[in-house]
């Protein structure tokens, strides 16, 4: 069987790196506020007109605020597998940008194996796929060492250069 | 607010919740037609109509305040339609009340009903890959029981609440609808019974989670002068609040992806949902402590907890004490959701906000049997429509 062509289920919203992926934002060339998913027309913070923005790659660490799961079948959009298999969703608080970010959560990692504090790094994996192509999107996925995740957290000074 | 912003609400009426699989329309005319029979006037005294716009059965040419207009006799009356999701009947009381407190008219009705498909809100269909509300379903499968799964969760990781606690507010809440005859679910649940109940959105049970509904409700809006020469001491809006967040939006919020970044900024004196009635309170001169009773939007269970701190009834982390002590209950010392709340109801969106505040005109008036709060003069509504459209109605004697 032909290995299929990887692509990412929308654009622009995550860097495909297979070992390093991260969520794109933007962040503001005047007030440095940042924006995921990305705001490229206007800034939104109130006290600032800017139309020009840099794209910057989030922490792709952070901690776990909170979770859940969903045992039914959700309606379209969402392309379902078949049989429905539920699913597990996050929401991470990354540090540097202060916000929290939602993700659907790694198959195989069960609600007992989490809890709100614990460190949870991006990884991506198949949202669903068609015959010659697999789409990707971001997930959560606990790091197996939780005392070391820190050092791979980047700062918002080191991703806005 | 100084008296001479009130208006009075002189007519309420509501269609019973349900799945009844008829025509929004059909309903709202009933709501409509109880409303005006309360006030004791009739179709021909109402100058204005404000509709909150259902957008499951309805479309362009099906608007609510003209559709409604027509199916009460077309007379040339001034009219207004607005959408704002949940939100949807307070901005629809909020363009009535200024319209009167402007001078344009003295008797407005306002009026909300829909009719709804069965299982999960799903988005408007299409390919709408710019839509966040569309996006969220297709990228994660995050649907609205998803959103309220992690604020359940985040209750418990944060401030110790359990499955149990939320089994509580159930079954407190069925108690209270157990005989409201607009109820669709008036029946009474164990704490049992709803921790049996299957799982939809870890740790949210399917009767901790608001259901959607056939429903109507509306309301005879006046001005305080004309109310007079119809009844000695009228209901009064005391504060309508409508309000957005403040950037930046650091809770999580429907239908987003993330909450806005906050380094490096100022962040909200308030939360948003703590400025929805602040803004209310600010507006009405009033504050919790006035407050006898409250309708709060409680989209699940455990939402209705999240709601007592954000409306000031306690501080942060202490809702879990309030619902143990029995002090949301009625006969208790503020109860919550008398009506039995969106638990016993289900969700008709444009029409529950509405809703929301005919139980409070009933409650002020002693009006309602079986679940009345001895003695209410003052109470508040809350709730929140997709993307920013906050609602808070204080009505008082």
């Amino acid at each position: 069987m032909a290995i299929k062509t990887q692509l990412p289920a929308i654009e622009g919203w995550f860097t495909m790196d297979p070992d390093r992926p991260a969520l794109l934002g933007s962040q503001c060339e005047r007030c440095a506020a940042i924006f995921f998913p990305r705001e490229t027309s206007f800034c939104r913070n109130p006290s600032c007109q800017s139309r020009e923005f840099t794209e910057i790659e989030l922490s792709r660490t952070g901690t776990l605020w909170s979770f859940t799961d969903n045992r039914y079948q959700p309606p379209a959009p969402y392309i379902s597998s078949d049989p429905f298999v539920p699913y597990t969703i996050a929401a991470v608080e990354l540090a540097a940008e202060q916000m929290v970010v939602l993700g659907q959560v790694e198959p195989g990692v069960e609600l007992a194996d989490l809890h709100a504090g614990m460190t949870v790094e991006l990884v991506l994996g198949p949202l669903y796929e068609d015959d010659e192509h697999e789409y990707l999107v971001w997930r959560w996925r606990p790091v197996a060492d939780q005392h070391g995740a820190e050092a791979s957290t980047r700062t918002v000074e080191e991703v806005s250069e | 607010m100084s008296a001479e912003h009130e208006v009075a609400i002189l007519g309420v009426g509501m269609h019973p919740w349900g799945k009844w699989g008829r025509n929004f329309v059909e309903y709202g005319i009933v709501a409509a037609q109880q409303a005006l029979g309360d006030a004791g006037l009739s179709w021909d005294d109402i100058e204005f109509v404000a509709g909150a716009d259902t957008i499951r059965n309805g479309y362009p040419g099906h608007i609510a305040g003209a559709t409604f207009s027509q199916a009460l006799g077309w007379k040339g009356n001034r009219v207004a339609s607005c959408y704002a999701a949940c939100a949807s009947g307070a901005q629809a009381l909020n363009i009535a009340r200024a319209q009167i407190l402007a001078g344009f008219c003295d008797v407005a009705l306002v009026i909300g009903a829909d009719t709804t498909p069965k299982g999960f809100f799903a988005p408007v269909g299409g390919d709408r890959p710019d839509d966040p509300d569309w996006l969220r379903f297709r990228l994660l499968g995050a649907t609205n029981p998803t959103y309220f799964g992690l604020y359940a969760r985040r209750r418990m990781e944060a401030y110790g609440a359990t499955a149990d606690d939320f089994a509580r507010v159930r079954a407190k809440n069925s108690r209270h609808g157990a005989t409201n005859p607009n109820a669709r679910y008036p029946k009474e649940f164990s704490e049992a019974d709803v921790l049996a109940s299957p799982v939809v959105a870890d740790p949210l049970t399917l009767l901790e989670i608001c259901a959607t509904s056939d429903g109507a409700a509306a309301i005879v809006l006046t001005s305080m002068d004309f109310a007079r020469k119809h009844t000695t001491d009228p209901v009064r809006v005391a504060a309508v609040s409508t309000i957005t967040p403040t950037y930046p939006q650091t809770v999580l919020e429907l239908p987003g992806f993330a909450t806005d970044a906050s380094v490096g900024l100022p962040v909200p004196e308030r939360p948003f949902r703590d400025a929805i009635a602040h803004a209310a309170y600010e507006e009405a001169g009033l504050g919790p402590e006035d407050l006898d009773l409250a309708e709060v939007y409680d989209l699940s269970s455990a939402l209705e907890l999240d709601w007592y701190e954000n409306i000031g009834l306690c501080a942060e982390g202490e809702a879990e004490r309030m619902l143990r002590d029995g002090d949301t209950e009625i006969g208790g010392r503020i109860p919550v959701n008398p009506s039995g709340g969106l638990a016993c109801f289900g969700e008709a969106i444009p029409a529950q906000a509405i809703a929301q505040v005919c139980e409070l005109t009933w409650q002020i008036r002693g009006q309602a049997a079986g679940r009345q709060v001895e003695g209410a003069r003052v109470g508040l509504t809350v709730n929140q429509g997709l993307f920013g459209h906050g609602s808070s109605v204080i009505v008082r004697r």
